[in-house]
């Protein structure tokens, strides 16, 4: 039996502005295990970045703020800790690599600096300051880039290399936990492989669990183990990656997806994109939040939330289609 | 109607850089047939966008010849320029920042009459410009709203709009989806396709997505700094690529489907080179596993291995 290493239930998370609520994140349940890599898939607005920044508890200030729920980490409750035993997990237990690398560094500040800052931060076993420097050329040997360069400044390296820096700082205290937003999304093609081919590495090296969000189905099928799809704050259908690559039961949203992507391997003449636009975070339609745009919206997908169905043991859906009225009758995949 | 709408001979666009010169597009020749699609796919700064500004001069080259329907255009004075631009509009990758952010939906789309003063009346542009909101898919009732009020996906379809406006024959799209989601890209590919379809367009078509390009495109183009390594149809690119780098470049592609999961992609060692004053010789040398010694002081030549089918590579020289 897998561990768990990340369990968040019935996570609600909303932005409040004096006009308006916007409904980021409506009740989610994710598990990771340990030593696993868990995928979120979604388009702009899905709610990605914000669940990843609720675990962290980096939303922002004032504005943002978690309405329910609970996200528990080595079984402790992350949202009832005090900031202090926060800061102690961030960096050290948990770190995140941000999308974009070009302003994830400090400009003014040498990159073996920046590293050393969170080597300084979570000095527990009272290193020595030359081991501190040693540990900071040991990592960034680690990402492939040469220990002389510590003391050059971001400007002076480039896109793909300043995210090997951000990396480097994310794992630098060899966190049990790594959650990765979009860490290839501002890179070209051939950077990204090197990229995600380091993390991969590096992930097994330092037998680290991973968090991995991203808009990229192609990112997903080759780096994660699990995989859930998230929609206007919902998890719509979540699975491991042979429950949601193949099969032929998918929530209709997954199989828009599918059909939107130009495929590499047979010509089609025509894509099937999915029609109209996700909906308003600040006024959700009552019933399925999909069914607006969904080819089989019946009478029930506008009355209320379809609840969970359970396609298999990992395999899980949240569509009326699949709600257990329907399942008999309906062998298998 | 077939024959070259389109042709560019050695063309060449260099910046003065203070250390030297940057060659963003070197010797780079094509044609595109009337109504086809030529891709042109790259990573960022390897000249895409620059040969697309260059070829319906929003950039004038350096050096080298444009034809646009067998007239020269590289020679033509600013005014005969403005006559014949109708004939070529461009769509450009940001739907953020390409509009005016003061101007109303119906009067974006209306400027490029106006200013190139087609149709008599105002209220003859107004109708041209709500027939042009219905075939782009633009509901009436955003005619007033402002560009901050739509989404990515209604930006560009002004965008494309825009461009359809002065009802051109060839329309140069740089990165038009880059910017959008998913299924929003699809959405303005096939609405893009459908246009050719229906008004016989040709187009230019930059991006950086080889699973767009190859969806979109009937002839590719890779180029690599600056130079146009290899150009091939594309069935024949995808089914035998055959520079080292297209190869790298179609390897490094995360393929959303499980068999091909733990297949490590070929990895290409280092990161590109600086285009300022290169050296004569093979640019993609530095990262080529396959570099000869030639390949590091001797620029290779075109080779034409299947008809159509053009690699710029010492390893085709037989």
């Amino acid at each position: 039996m897998a561990e768990i290493l990340l369990d968040i239930k019935d996570l609600v998370v909303e932005y409040k502005s004096e006009l308006e609520t916007v409904h980021a994140v409506n009740g989610i349940n994710l598990r990771l295990n340990k030593r696993e890599t868990l995928g979120i898939v979604g388009e702009t607005g899905a709610g990605k970045t914000t669940t990843a920044l609720s675990i962290l508890r980096l939303l922002p200030d004032r504005v943002g703020h978690i309405a329910g729920g609970s996200v528990e980490f080595e079984g402790r409750d992350l949202l009832t800790l005090p900031e202090s035993e926060m800061r102690a997990i961030r960096g050290e237990k948990i770190s995140m690599i941000f999308q974009d690398p070009m302003t994830a560094l400090d400009p003014i500040m040498t990159v073996g600096d920046q590293i050393k800052e969170a080597l300084e931060l979570h000095n527990h076993d009272n290193k020595s300051a030359e081991q501190i420097d040693r540990r900071v050329d040991e990592v960034l040997e680690m990402v492939g880039i040469p220990a002389y360069r510590r003391t050059e400044y971001p400007h002076q390296f480039s896109g793909g290399m300043k995210q090997r820096v951000v990396i480097a700082i994310a794992l630098s205290c060899e966190p049990d936990l790594l959650i990765a937003d979009e860490p290839t999304t501002a890179l070209d093609v051939t950077i990204q492989a090197q990229v995600l081919s380091l993390m991969r590495r590096l992930k097994n090296d330092l037998d680290t669990s991973m968090l991995l969000i991203t808009h990229d189905l192609g990112i997903v099928a080759q780096t994660c183990d699990t995989v859930a799809v998230m929609y206007a704050g919902y998890i719509i259908e979540s699975g491991t990656i042979d429950d949601i690559f193949t099969g032929e039961r998918h929530h209709p949203y997954t199989v828009g997806l599918f059909g939107s992507i130009p495929n590499l391997t047979v010509r089609a003449e025509r894509l099937t994109p999915i029609d109209g636009l996700m909906p308003d975070p600040t006024k959700l339609p009552a019933g399925c939040p999909f069914a607006p745009r969904c080819p089989e919206c019946r009478a029930e997908c506008e009355r209320g939330m379809p609840p969970v169905s359970e396609m298999s043991e990992t395999h899980r859906i949240c569509c009326w289609k699949y709600s257990s009225a329907e399942q008999k009758g309906d062998d298998g995949k | 109607m077939s024959g070259h709408i389109v042709e560019a001979v050695n063309l060449n666009k260099f910046f003065k850089r203070g250390k030297g010169m940057l060659h963003a597009v070197e010797n780079v020749s094509f044609t595109i047939d009337a109504g086809k699609t030529l891709g042109v796919v790259g990573e960022s700064g390897c000249g895409k966008s620059t040969l697309g500004r260059t070829v319906i001069r929003l950039t004038e080259p350096t050096a080298g010849e444009i034809k646009f329907k067998g007239e020269s255009i590289t020679g033509l004075s600013k005014r005969e320029l403005k006559a014949r631009r109708n004939g070529m509009q461009m769509i450009f990758q940001d739907p953020f920042s390409s509009l005016n952010p003061r101007m109303s939906v119906i009067s974006l789309i209306m400027d490029p009459m106006r200013v190139n003063h087609l149709y008599h009346s105002k209220e003859e542009r107004y109708a041209k410009a709500r027939e042009l909101m219905d075939t782009v898919g633009l509901a009436r009732r955003v005619e007033d709203s402002y560009p901050h009020e739509l989404d990515g996906g209604r930006r560009q379809r002004i965008g494309v709009a825009r461009a359809l406006a002065l009802e051109p024959e060839f329309i140069v799209c740089d990165e038009p989806v880059s910017a959008l989601d998913v299924s929003i890209q699809a959405q303005i590919l096939n609405l893009l396709m459908d246009l050719q379809d229906e008004r016989g367009l040709t187009y230019m078509f930059i991006t950086h997505d080889m699973s767009v390009v190859k969806h979109i495109s009937d002839e590719i183009m890779v180029m690599y700094m600056g130079q146009c390594v290899e150009r091939a149809p594309v069935d024949d690119m995808f089914e035998n690529p055959s520079h080292p780098y297209t190869k790298a470049l179609l390897s490094a592609i995360p393929v959303p489907s499980i068999e091909w999961k733990g297949r490590e992609p070929q990895i290409l060692r280092g990161e590109v080179s600086s285009p300022v004053d290169p050296k004569k010789a093979c640019r993609f040398a530095p990262r080529c596993e396959l570099c000869m010694e030639r390949c590091q002081s001797e620029e290779p030549a075109e080779y034409e291995i299947t008809p159509g089918h053009m690699v710029k590579c010492h390893l085709f020289d037989k």
